[in-house]
C-alpha cells in the first residue's frame, strides 16, 4: 500500500451534515489509517450511517472537508469514491433485488469482452470472492431477492472488496448475520487489516467490536464523544454511547492511543 | 486470489443444506424465471380456440396478414418495453407515431423529399421528443406519466397542424417504399438461407459459451450439450415452421423480418451489454443502481430516446402499410395497445423485469384476438372487452409475481 507512514489515508476535518432540521453530524474529525480497523459506534440515530455515507461519497458534507493522503478531495459520487479506492457496504446493502448475484457484484463495473459482457470471467471471480467469505450462496445466478438476509449481506461485502479498495467502509456488516458468518466477516476484517487496508467498521453492538477494532470512535447525537483503544471496556463504551459520562471535548485528540480506556474509569452505569 | 477449481461452484452448490433451498426459494425463482413460457402458452391457446371457432383464422393467408398487421404496433411496443424496463412510462407513443407518419407523407408528397430523407426526418422527431422527455425526467425530476400525457396532447395537435386542413395525405402506391412495406416478401430461398444462418449463429454462440464455461470450471444455467441441442432445435423448429407455413401463402414480409430483427437486437443489447444491465438495474432499484455507480441519468434518457424513435418508426411503417397518413394514424387506442402488448408479453409495469420478446409475443396476442374476432364478424366492442380482459389478466400475473417476490 502507498502513503506516508502515519499519515491518515483518509481524514475527516470539521465535517457537519444536516438533513432538514436534523443535525446528523456536527463538527466531526476522524482519521482513517491503513493497517488499521477503526470502529464507529453509537446509538440509533447517532449519525454513523451519515458518516459512512460521507466517507463513501453518497453524501456531501455541509461543512468541513475530506483529505485523501493529506490532499482535500470532494467526493461527488460513490463511483468517484470507488475510483479513488474507497468502497462501502451501505446499511441497507444497496443491492438490486431483480438482478442476480453476479450482476449485483459487478454492477457499474462489469467486465467486458469486446462490446459484450464477459459473464464467464465475472462468474468465476464471483465464486472466488464468495469462497473467500465462506459464503453459502446456493447459486450466483439467483436474483438476490431469493437470498436470505445473511447471504445478501455477504454479497454486499463481496462487492465492496472487488477491485481491492484501500479504504473499506462497512456499515453494520454483521447486523443480519448468523454466528458463523459474523465470525467469518470479522475474520475477514482482520485479514483486510493485515493486507494493509484501512477498515471503517460501523456498529451499534459495542460487544463484537472489541475483538477486531484498533480504535473505537463513539458518536452520540452527531458528535464525537470520545475515542477509545480497541480493548476499551464494554462499560466505558456504553457510557460514552449513552452519555452517562461526557468525556472532555477534544480529549481524544490529546490522549495517546492505548491509554485511552483509562479515561472511562469510574464511570457509573445507569 | 486463487482461481476456484472446477469443483468450487459444484461444491458450494452441493454444500447448501436442504433447508436453505427449500420449496419457497425454488418457487420464487421459478416464478421469476418462467420467462416467456406462460405467454407462449396463452398465445397457443388463443390460436387453438380461434382456429376451432373459425378455421379461416389459421389459414396461411390470414396468418400472413396477422404478421403484417402486428408490425407497426409491435415496433412501438418494443420501445414501450424499454421505458417500462427502466421504470418509466411513455403515453405519447401513439402521437409520436402519428406525427412521424404525417411528416413522412407531407415530406414525400407535398415537399417532394426523397423517401429516405423523409424517413430520417420522421425518426429524428422521435429522437428529439425522447431527448426532451429524458431532460424533463432526469433534470427536473418530473413523473413520466404526467409529461408524456402532456406530450400525447401536444404532439397530437402538432400532427394535425402538419397534416394541414385536408387532414389526410395519400402516399403514391407506386413508391418503392409503399410497395416494400405492403408487398415486400422475403423470397423463399433467401428465407431458408436466413433461417439456417440464424440457427447456426445461435448454436455457435451457445457452444462457445458452453466451452468457455467448462474451461472456467463453471456450471449452471445455459450449460450442458443437451440443453444447447434442445434450445437450438426449438429455435430451428419455430423458424422453419413459420417460414414453411407462411410460405404456402405470400410468405414472410420484409417488415416482419425487420421487426423480429429489431427485437432480437434489443434483446441482445439488454442481456449482453453494460447498457442493458444498467437499464434493468435502474428500473429495478434506482437508488441502489446510483450507489453502485450506474450512470442513471444517461440510462433513463437513452430509454426515452429509444422509445420515441421506435414509436416514430412504427408510425412510418403504419403509413407505408396504409399508403396514407391521416388524423387517425397513431390516434385512439394505439398507445394503449402498444403498452398493453408490452405488459401482456410479460414486461413489468413496475420496472426492472421484462424482455424485448414481450413486445413480439404481446402484440401477437392482441392482434390475434383482434384479427380472430373480426373474422367472426364481432364488433369493436367485443374486441376491446376481450383485449382488456387479457390485459387485466397479465397485470394480475405481474402483481402476483412482484408481490411474491417482495413479501
Ligand atoms: N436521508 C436522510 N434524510 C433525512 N434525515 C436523515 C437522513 N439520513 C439520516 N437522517 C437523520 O440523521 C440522523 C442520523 O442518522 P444515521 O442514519 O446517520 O444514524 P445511525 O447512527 O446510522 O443510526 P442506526 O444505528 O439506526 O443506523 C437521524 O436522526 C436520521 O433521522
Ligand atoms: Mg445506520
Amino acid at each position: 500500500m502507498t502513503g506516508v507512514p502515519d499519515q491518515p489515508v483518509l481524514a475527516v476535518r470539521g465535517v457537519s451534515k444536516s438533513f432538514g432540521g436534523v443535525r446528523a453530524l456536527v463538527d466531526v474529525d476522524v482519521d482513517v489509517h491503513e493497517h488499521e480497523v477503526l470502529a464507529v459506534v453509537g446509538d440509533n440515530g447517532a449519525g454513523k450511517s451519515t458518516l459512512a455515507g460521507i466517507l463513501a461519497g453518497a453524501f456531501r458534507p455541509d461543512e468541513g472537508q475530506l483529505l485523501l493522503d493529506g490532499a482535500p478531495v470532494a467526493l461527488d459520487s460513490p463511483k468517484q469514491a470507488h475510483a479513488l479506492g474507497i468502497a462501502a457496504v451501505f446499511q441497507d446493502l444497496a443491492l438490486v433485488d431483480d438482478l442476480d448475484v453476479v450482476e449485483n457484484l459487478f454492477l457499474g463495473r462489469e467486465t467486458l469482452q469486446g462490446p459484450f459482457l464477459d459473464e464467464v470471467s465475472m462468474e468465476r471471480e464471483a465464486w472466488t470472492l464468495l469462497d473467500q467469505l465462506a459464503a453459502t450462496v446456493p447459486s450466483v445466478r439467483l436474483p438476490v431477492q431469493a437470498l436470505s438476509g445473511g447471504q445478501r449481506q455477504v454479497v454486499a461485502v463481496a462487492r465492496a472488496l472487488l477491485g481491492e479498495p484501500r479504504v473499506i467502509v462497512l456499515d453494520e456488516p454483521t447486523a443480519s448475520l448468523g454466528v458463523r458468518q459474523s465470525a467469518e466477516v470479522l475474520n475477514l476484517i482482520e485479514r483486510l487489516r493485515e493486507r494493509g487496508h484501512a477498515v471503517v467498521l460501523v456498529s451499534h453492538q459495542a460487544g463484537e467490536l472489541q475483538a477486531v477494532a484498533d480504535r473505537i470512535l463513539v458518536l452520540r447525537l452527531g458528535r464525537v464523544h470520545g475515542e477509545f483503544a480497541g480493548d476499551a471496556s464494554y462499560e466505558d463504551l456504553l457510557a460514552a454511547m449513552t452519555g452517562a459520562v461526557r468525556p472532555v471535548r477534544g480529549e481524544h485528540d490529546a490522549v495517546p492511543r492505548g491509554a485511552r480506556h483509562a479515561g472511562g474509569a469510574g464511570v457509573v452505569r445507569r | 486470489m486463487s482461481v476456484p477449481g472446477p469443483t468450487a461452484g459444484t461444491r458450494l452448490e452441493g454444500s447448501v443444506p436442504g433447508g436453505v433451498l427449500s420449496g419457497s426459494v425454488v418457487q420464487r425463482v421459478r416464478g421469476a424465471h418462467l420467462g416467456m413460457v406462460p405467454i407462449v402458452g396463452a398465445l397457443l391457446v388463443i390460436w387453438a380456440v380461434l382456429g376451432v371457432v373459425n378455421p379461416a383464422f389459421l389459414s396461411a393467408e390470414n396468418l400472413v396478414n396477422l404478421t403484417l398487421q402486428s408490425v407497426p404496433v409491435g415496433v412501438i411496443a418494443l420501445g414501450v418495453v424499454l421505458v417500462l424496463l427502466v421504470g418509466q412510462i411513455d403515453l405519447s407513443v401513439g402521437s409520436v407515431s402519428g406525427l412521424a407518419a404525417a411528416l413522412l407523407a407531407v415530406g414525400t408528397v407535398n415537399l417532394g423529399w426523397p423517401v429516405w430523407v423523409a424517413v430520417l426526418a420522421a425518426l429524428s422527431v422521435g429522437v428529439v421528443v425522447g431527448l426532451g422527455y429524458g431532460v424533463l425526467s432526469t433534470r427536473l425530476g418530473l413523473p413520466s406519466f404526467v409529461f408524456t400525457l402532456a406530450g400525447l396532447l401536444v404532439l397530437a395537435g402538432v400532427q394535425l397542424v402538419v397534416l394541414g386542413p385536408k387532414g389526410s395525405i395519400n402516399l403514391p402506391f407506386e413508391s418503392w417504399f409503399v410497395r416494400t412495406v405492403q408487398q415486400g416478401f422475403l423470397p423463399t430461398p433467401l428465407a431458408w438461407v436466413l433461417v439456417a444462418a440464424v440457427v447456426a449463429a445461435y448454436a455457435a454462440v451457445l457452444a462457445v459459451d458452453h466451452v468457455r464455461r467448462v474451461r472456467a470450471g463453471l456450471r449452471g444455467p445455459g450449460t450442458g450439450t443437451g440443453r444447447i441441442a434442445g434450445r437450438t432445435a426449438v429455435l430451428a423448429a419455430v423458424l422453419a415452421a413459420a417460414v414453411a407455413y407462411l410460405g404456402t401463402a405470400r410468405g414472410v414480409g420484409y417488415t416482419v423480418v425487420l421487426f423480429v430483427a429489431l427485437v432480437a437486437v434489443v434483446d441482445l443489447l439488454l442481456r449482453r451489454t453494460r447498457w442493458g444491465r444498467s437499464v434493468r438495474a435502474v428500473g429495478g432499484d434506482r437508488r441502489s443502481a446510483l450507489l453502485a455507480g450506474v450512470a442513471v441519468r444517461r440510462t433513463v434518457v437513452s430509454c426515452f430516446v429509444a422509445c420515441s424513435t421506435f414509436a416514430a418508426l412504427g408510425g412510418v411503417l403504419a403509413a407505408g402499410r396504409l399508403a396514407a397518413a391521416n388524423q387517425g394514424t397513431g390516434a385512439a387506442d394505439t398507445y394503449l395497445t402498444a403498452i398493453a402488448a408490452a405488459v401482456i408479453g410479460g414486461t413489468s409495469l413496475f420496472g426492472g423485469r421484462g424482455s424485448a420478446w414481450s413486445a413480439l409475443l404481446g402484440v401477437l396476442v392482441i392482434q390475434s384476438i383482434a384479427n380472430g374476432l373480426t373474422l367472426l364478424n364481432l364488433d369493436a366492442a367485443t374486441r376491446y372487452i376481450a383485449t382488456g380482459a387479457v390485459l387485466l389478466l397479465a397485470i394480475v400475473v405481474d402483481m402476483l409475481l412482484r408481490g411474491r417476490r417482495e413479501i
